[in-house]
């Protein structure tokens, strides 16, 4: 007599699930959404549209009403490199903010539950959008350049220029992810993203004792070598590395903890 | 299969989630019950990991949630219909969620007719949906994946009666196919309709559980006499405790052959004897989980 297996005639109810056949999801995945999600509501869109608007706005402005010396390539990229630099740290804080002022943390870190993943794929978006807009502006500044045709316009540009005009928007919008990160609002994140820099500055210009220090400590002031594309000194370098490491990573840092460990509601 | 073992969760000295345990089995539809506030949504929240528990664990078919790669592929979760971007479209919250799954679109347009929203429903944005059409979308967010498990807090809420039925249509349908479903809810007779088992809990402890018939086992009798007053003799000379249920009738945790003995004993005329049903489940869910009620009211109220 042989005996029929068990299973014959009946679902088999699975205490167990199989997960052989399932892989992880892929960061360049997470990237992709974590990009759509700045253009698929109106505030991301409009602020990407801002941008873009206002980059091409600024080339054309100088292109019209800028003086000669203006009219250069590195001219056009630090004209547009400031609207920039104000815009671009609001897209990294939106980046964040919005899982938790819509909620969406909720579908996001149960559909990927490793938390550091969906960062990761934040920072990376969050450095593409920065290297796109720093794309849009060198694009604009070329036409113009051609299009004004100053002799001299294209003199000493080297990869390096290109580099620091880069380094400049990506801190930006890092520096806003980061705000976004601890204040897991966007409210509260634009606000002190905006007025503390400035109240810093304000302090360290009345108080003597921090004015000597204040290029270490105010990243606005070690980055301005940055606007025009300067040759740096080995201070300046330092300079910018330590402002980086007080405005950037330590939020950035304490912001990742605080969310990792967060009770996403 | 979903296990608890023992999953507690505090908040100073609150504790939201006292030591639950409980197992969801597959192929039955396990109904999560209890007032607002006794810690259902907390439980759920650290089956998928978005809450730390203090203690215990919680396991879905084996593995810790965030072991499972890709959990939405297995795990289908809906936890919150209203926590969704305002400005996005139905169409767009599936599409991106099925982008970070890895399914194509012909599958969020699937799940759109699944759950019934229509066309021009998908392109509207989520900001103009009524909550039971956000239900229908976290539904169909949860089903994406064609997951085996389904952890759904307060889907019913917000349905219409022709809603929570189609629901229901749905997870049966679904637990007949092997699947495994808990859905919460702080409505006794959504889950009524719905679960094939129910866990209660109030103030984060398990109260009881079981098949809706060995819930109702437990409720005891419901008699209705020609002459209370003759009854009630009756059942104190069988040491048999009554409450009177406010329509002449009686209730008893004493099964009805007991009653129906001690009253022919005594002589009494019977107008209806049997076993308390649905009332009695009402009862007890009143019963068991007022505690929370009653203890917040009862200090101000005895000192003033």
């Amino acid at each position: 007599m042989t005996t029929t297996p068990a299973t014959v005639g009946k679902a088999p109810q699975r205490h167990t699930l199989d997960l052989s056949n399932t892989s992880t999801v892929p960061l360049g995945r997470l990237v992709k959404v974590e990009m759509r999600k700045m253009v698929d509501t109106r505030a991301g869109l409009w602020l990407i549209v801002a941008i873009v608007a206002i980059t091409a706005l600024i080339t054309v402005i100088v292109f019209f009403a800028g003086s000669d010396s203006d009219h250069t390539f590195i001219g056009y990229m630090g004209g547009t490199a400031g609207p920039q630099a104000f815009l671009l740290p609001v897209l990294g804080i939106l980046l964040v903010t919005q899982e938790w002022g819509q909620r969406t943390g909720m579908v996001t870190f149960t559909l990927e539950p490793h938390r550091g993943k969906v960062i990761a794929a934040k920072v990376l978006a969050a450095l593409l959008f920065g290297l796109i807009a720093v794309a849009i502006a060198v694009v604009g500044a070329a036409l113009a350049t051609t299009l004004s045709g100053d002799p001299g316009a294209w003199d000493n540009i080297g990869l390096d220029d290109f580099g620091k005009f880069a380094l400049l928007q990506v801190t930006g919008v890092l520096q806003g992810l980061a705000f976004g990160l601890i204040f897991l609002n966007s409210a509260a994140a634009i606000v002190t993203y905006f007025v503390l820099p400035i109240a810093f500055s304000i302090v360290t210009s009345v108080w003597s004792a921090l004015r000597d220090i204040a290029p270490w400590v105010n990243l606005g002031t070690s980055q301005q070598p940055l606007f025009s594309a300067q040759h740096l000194s080995g201070e300046q370098w330092a300079q910018l590395v330590t402002g980086t490491l007080i405005w950037v990573v330590l939020p950035f840092l304490a912001g990742l903890i605080r969310v990792l460990r967060a009770e996403v509601k | 299969m979903i296990t608890l073992e023992n999953v507690t969760k505090r908040y100073g000295k609150f504790t939201a989630v006292d030591g639950v345990s409980f197992v969801a089995q597959p192929g039955r539809v396990t109904g999560f019950l209890g007032p607002n506030g006794a810690g259902k949504s907390t439980s759920m929240r650290i089956m998928v990991g978005l809450t730390p528990q203090d203690g215990g664990q919680a396991l879905i078919g084996g593995h810790r949630f965030a072991d499972i790669p890709n959990p939405s592929r297995h795990v289908g979760v809906l936890l919150d219909a209203s926590a969704q971007h305002a400005g996005r479209t139905g169409r767009e919250v599936l599409r991106l969620s099925a982008a970070t799954m890895g399914m194509g679109k012909e599958r969020v347009e699937e799940m759109l007719t699944l759950v019934g929203l229509s066309g021009s429903e998908a392109k509207r944005r989520v900001r103009n949906y009524s909550l039971g059409m956000r239900q229908r979308l976290g539904i169909a967010n949860a089903l994406l994946g064609d997951p085996s498990v389904l952890i759904l807090d307060e889907p019913v809420n917000g349905l219409d009666p022709a809603g929570i039925h189609w629901m229901r249509g749905l997870l049966r349908n679904f637990a007949a196919q092997g699947g495994t479903v808990l859905l919460s809810s702080h409505l006794l007779h959504e889950v009524e309709m719905i679960a094939d088992e129910m866990v209660l809990i109030g103030r984060g402890k398990i109260v009881a559980r079981g098949t809706k018939a060995e819930l109702l086992h437990t409720a005891g009798t419901y008699v209705k006499p020609e002459d209370p007053a003759a009854l009630l003799q009756a059942l104190h000379a069988a040491d048999i405790a009554a409450t009177p249920s406010g329509d002449g009738g009686f209730r008893s945790e004493a099964e009805p052959i007991d009653v129906g003995r001690a009253a022919a004993a005594a002589g009494v005329v019977l107008a209806e004897l049997k076993r308390a049903e649905g009332e009695g489940l009402e009862e007890m869910f009143l019963q068991l989980t007022s505690d929370d009620a009653r203890d917040s009211i009862t200090p101000e109220g005895v000192q003033v």
